[in-house]
């Protein structure tokens, strides 16, 4: 029986010819990440427990992205911990504020995750790097801990779902449409404690960011992981990049999947998840009118330079609707830096949008953005739980960087086919 | 282990920002924790909450993001178990992980009422509803798996193995 890329990267890492789903196993790890909110718990799990040496100092990495730049006492003492941590065990792989940038955007950029890795990350977004054909999945504090310690972490082999897409994509349709689209269809449980794998011509020819974005939301449907085939695109983002050697996965031609789901890129259009569920999606045209109060342009999801180009080639020459804020965030330092050298920045600037350092931020409701009541917001994030980006009476509408940008302009939910040059 | 309390009634896809939103996520503290558990949908949740007292949730429960915080604000405000059609998976693993007992059973969650006196008996893998007399069965946990939540989780049992 041939097996799925995500049953050869979990049987490589256990040490073992081949592995089938439901099955037990303990995974020799090639990183694992903490942050701000998740590691402190963990660090003081470790000091509690006394621990002296960690497992290997290359392979932790810290981010302190989630309340930064710190926007209180208490965050700033939560990122000390971090700090002083890294410090005293001498990982090098600790990055401060003004070096980093939101962790899942961060560490494909710098090439700290690569293909055929199995990572865990103390963080539910960690499943992002499925995009790069690695095994990549979020655990909390304490799976956090005990792989610090050892290198490695026990897993259930997950069953593998296959979403094939075929056709073309429709102008201003994205990685952010493709996945709300699935997790409209299947449901936020729809792929509990499963492998997604993403295949099909369409997504042979999807880019990078995009791919990144449609592994990054699979959380949102229940999933262990999302997982992509590596292929020529996966090879030219990571080289020049990657900081380890790498290995390409391919499924089997006779891998078993639990279910096969097919979607023609045809019948996509852009699409908008109304609260309090990623799961209550709409296609733009069936969406109505919702005025909005604030837009968010930015996250783990879409704060990469392809999302601030589209952004901006929707803004340049407009200006935000009266009482409508714009907040964009580009994901990281190198991607403020790429944009500020495209111009990028002046546009929203210009369109009277501001501009932040690289957060998480609002995503969460933490700061740089938080809602007010009954105050709505567009945002191109992951999550539009009750009370996610501020008060528990705020509601959070997510979409992709053109409908985002679109509404910006619209003061009401759009889509970028509507303005006018 | 046997827990026996109210039984406090949720629905489905109670996501981790509803149990412990993201704006308290600042500190690590269990008891600063436990005094917003659950307020976006229950303001009065923690008044409620009677130390021991058994939540009953659908389908999904506790998706979302990855905070631990999230079964630690449960186990501080006095929640002594989760009965749930389904759990998410990042939420399974960090319940357990923390000592904080859960039961994965359709039946006993789709029957019980707010307000109805539970009984959870661990090693038998059995939901009591003590109220309406009927009992469900659910698959027991292993007996290491058992040890881990009698411990307080993963850490205090691996460490207690270690020093014997």
């Amino acid at each position: 029986m041939g097996m799925t890329i995500t049953e050869k990267i979990l049987a490589a890492h256990a040490g073992v010819p081949e592995v089938h789903p439901g099955q037990l196993i303990s995974a020799r790890l090639d990183l694992a990440l903490g942050n701000d909110v998740t590691a402190p718990l963990a660090i003081a799990e470790l000091e509690r427990l006394g621990v002296r040496k960690l497992w290997d100092p290359e392979k932790i990495v810290l981010i302190p992205d989630h309340f930064t730049p710190n926007k209180d006492i208490k965050s700033a003492e939560q990122c000390r911990v971090l700090r002083r941590f890294a410090k005293a065990f001498g990982l090098p792989h600790y990055y401060e504020v003004g070096r980093t940038g939101i962790e899942h955007a961060f560490l494909p950029e710098e090439g700290l995750v690569v293909p055929g890795d199995a990572v865990i990350g103390a963080d539910s977004h960690t499943c992002t790097y499925g995009a790069l054909g690695a095994f990549a999945t979020g655990v909390g504090s304490t799976d956090l801990a005990a792989a610090m310690i050892t290198g490695e972490t026990w897993f259930k082999v997950p069953e593998t779902v296959q979403i094939r897409f075929y056709g073309n994509l429709r102008r201003w349709v994205g990685g952010k449409d493709l996945i709300l689209y699935v997790i409209g269809k299947i449901g936020v449980d729809g792929a509990l404690y499963k492998a997604m794998e993403f295949g099909g011509p369409l997504i042979s020819r999807l880019p990078m960011e995009d791919r990144l974005t449609l592994a990054n939301m699979t959380v949102e449907a229940g999933a262990k992981c999302g997982i992509i085939a590596p292929d020529a695109v996966t090879e030219e983002y990571v080289r020049g990049r990657a900081k380890r050697p790498y290995r390409l996965y391919q499924s089997d031609p006779d891998a078993r999947f639990q279910e096969v789901y097919e979607f023609r890129g045809e019948d996509i259009e852009p699409q908008v998840a109304f609260p309090h569920l990623p799961q209550n999606v709409r296609p733009i045209s069936e969406v109505g009118f919702v005025p909005i109060d604030q837009v968010v342009i930015g996250s783990c999801t879409n704060g990469r330079i392809s999302d601030l180009r589209i952004a901006a080639e929707i803004l340049r020459g407009h200006k935000v609707a009266p009482f409508v804020r714009l907040i964009v965030i580009p994901a990281t330092q190198r991607v403020y830096q790429q944009a500020l050298k495209e111009g990028l920045l002046e546009v929203f600037v210009e369109a009277e949008g501001i501009v932040s350092a690289p957060t998480c931020g609002p995503c969460l409701g933490g700061h740089m953005g938080v809602l007010a009541e009954g105050e709505r917001a567009v945002s191109t994030t992951n999550r539009n739980f009750v009370g996610r980006m501020g008060h528990p009476r705020s509601e959070v509408y997510l979409a992709s960087p053109a409908v985002a940008a679109a509404s910006a302009v619209l003061g009401r939910i759009g889509s970028p086919e509507e303005l006018k040059k | 282990m046997i827990f026996r309390g109210t039984a406090l009634v949720f629905g489905d896809d109670i996501d981790t920002d509803a149990i412990i939103p993201a704006r308290y996520l600042n500190t690590i503290d269990p008891f600063e924790l436990a005094a917003h558990c659950m307020e976006d949908l229950d303001p009065n949740f923690v008044k409620r909450v009677k130390k021991g007292d058994i939540m009953v949730a659908g389908k999904n429960f506790g998706c979302g993001s990855s905070r631990e915080h999230a079964p630690l604000a449960l186990k501080g405000a006095g929640i002594s178990c989760v009965v749930a059609v389904s759990f998410a998976r990042i939420f399974y693993r960090n319940a357990l992980n923390t000592g904080l007992p859960i039961i994965e059973s359709p039946e006993a969650a789709s029957c019980i009422q707010d307000g109805n006196l539970i009984e959870v008996d661990l090693a038998a893998g059995k939901v009591r509803n003590l109220s309406t007399g009927v009992t469900f069965d659910s698959i027991p946990f292993p007996q290491f798996m058992q040890e881990l939540i009698a411990a307080g989780g993963l850490l205090p049992y691996v460490m207690k193995k270690i020093n014997g």
